[in-house]
Formats: C-alpha cells, sequence, structure tokens
C-alpha cells in the first residue's frame, strides 16, 4: 500500500498534453513505483469520413466527477499517483482527446486501476461528443454506446 | 411556500434544441423530482417537447452531481439537463 496520499491531477480544458512527460512525472524519481499504465484516447477519421470532433462539456462538473471516479480508483487499489487530462473543444483526426496515467508497485493494480477509471469516465463524466464531417454535411451527436454501459458494468461486485 | 429560481442549464442536443445553453426558472410545486422536472419543461413548448421527447434518455445533475429521474431534486442551485454522455 502506498504510505503517502496518492498525488492526483486532473485537467480539463482546450490544450493539449505531452504523454511522456505526463507519464515521467507520475513516477517522479519515486522508486516505490514499479509500474506506470496509460490509455491515450485519440479522434479517429471514421475512414475519411470525419474531419473533427466537437468536445462539448459541463465545466466543474467535468472535473468533479473525474474526481469522484479517481477516488473510487483510489480507494479500490495500492496507487502512488494518477494523472487524468480531458480535453474540450474542436479535435482533428489523429489529435489526442483523453489521457489515463496511473502508477503503482505492481502492474495489476495500474492496469485495473487505469482501465475502471477509463470506462467510468465513459459513463459518467459530463462530456459530449458531435461530428463535423469532411463532406461539410450536418453533423451529428455521437450516440452513447450499450457496450460502455457494460464495460463499466462488470465492476459492480468485483473486488479489486 | 414560493420556490427561488433555479439556474438551469442544457448541454449538447438537448441544448440545441431548446435553443438555450441556460435559464433562471421558478419550478412549481409539483415539480419534486428529476423526472417531474423533465415532464413539466417538456410541456413549456415545442423546442422543449423536441427535447425531451424520448425523457428516459435524459440525465439530470443536481449541483453537478448526477441523480436518477426518481430522485428528489431538493434544494438545487443549479440542474442540468443532458443527453447520455460520450466523453473519453
Amino acid at each position: 500500500m502506498a504510505a503517502t496520499e496518492p498525488r492526483i491531477i486532473v485537467r480539463v480544458g482546450p490544450d493539449d498534453f505531452d504523454v511522456g512527460a505526463e507519464i515521467d512525472a507520475l513516477q517522479a524519481g519515486d522508486p516505490a513505483v514499479g509500474a506506470v499504465t496509460s490509455f491515450v484516447g485519440y479522434c479517429r477519421d471514421e475512414g475519411g469520413r470525419l474531419a473533427a470532433l466537437e468536445l462539448e462539456y459541463y465545466p466543474g462538473m467535468a472535473e468533479a466527477e473525474i474526481g469522484r471516479v479517481v477516488n473510487e480508483a483510489v480507494a479500490r487499489w495500492p496507487l502512488y499517483a494518477i494523472t487524468v487530462v480531458h480535453r474540450g473543444g474542436r479535435i482533428k483526426p489523429g489529435e489526442r482527446i483523453v489521457l489515463v496515467a496511473v502508477s503503482s508497485s505492481h502492474r495489476d493494480a495500474a492496469f485495473a486501476a487505469c482501465d475502471y477509471v477509463m470506462d467510468f469516465l465513459k459513463t459518467r463524466a459530463p462530456f459530449w461528443k458531435k461530428e463535423h464531417p469532411a463532406d461539410r454535411s450536418e453533423g451529428g451527436w455521437v450516440e452513447a454506446k450499450a457496450h460502455d454501459d457494460a464495460r463499466a458494468e462488470r465492476w459492480k461486485g468485483e473486488k479489486g | 411556500m414560493s420556490r427561488e429560481p433555479v439556474l438551469i442549464r442544457y448541454f449538447a442536443w438537448v441544448r440545441e434544441r431548446i435553443g438555450l445553453s441556460e435559464e433562471r426558472l421558478a419550478l412549481p410545486e409539483t415539480v419534486v423530482t428529476a423526472g417531474d422536472l423533465v415532464r413539466w419543461l417538456s410541456g413549456r413548448g415545442d423546442a422543449y417537447a423536441f427535447a425531451f421527447e424520448t425523457p428516459d434518455t435524459i440525465r439530470v445533475a443536481v449541483d453537478q452531481l448526477h441523480i436518477e429521474q426518481d430522485e428528489a431534486l431538493g434544494d438545487a442551485r443549479e440542474i442540468a439537463l443532458f443527453p447520455p454522455m460520450t466523453g473519453g
């Protein structure tokens, strides 16, 4: 178990992030850290159909809800640090949208916590994606996927 | 007992359909739960009826916390209505 309180960083906004720097900061010269896992989500072009995504979010609640999910992960697994960055605004194919990175003593906790945070970030954090098609037609809002609900559902009753 | 006006915020296609991102409304005493609010709002005109045409899909947050539609709004300062989330 981590001896000190885990370091938690949650950032929401238009700015891109440096994946390498964020991951290095999680280890931060701490010799107790044995594992850092990360997930980076990108905007896809959907086979050339998509020009950009518009990421709308609820300022204040977006950070708060991600913070609540992170606190659940911290209570569930022995972690040293967690960083979550989620971008908003217009994002083009190939650009980064989200980063979740976690450090722990061992990979089991680091993988599980990263997976958990992504699953609940998708189903609970107040963000919405609107598509801007490459053919300049009127875009539509991305629909929530049953698959994402099912992934979040599988953590119920399961111990970390 | 009359209620103070509450800040109501709309996001994504709920916002687009209503044509407002937020407004201040005094809710009637009959609006107790989040579901009551969705039904009451949908009676405010065509744009609202369109926004809430599938009431079960609407998510509600009170003071930036998710609540279920059968839960009470309580002394909310800010209520948000929006579609299911699609972040990540």
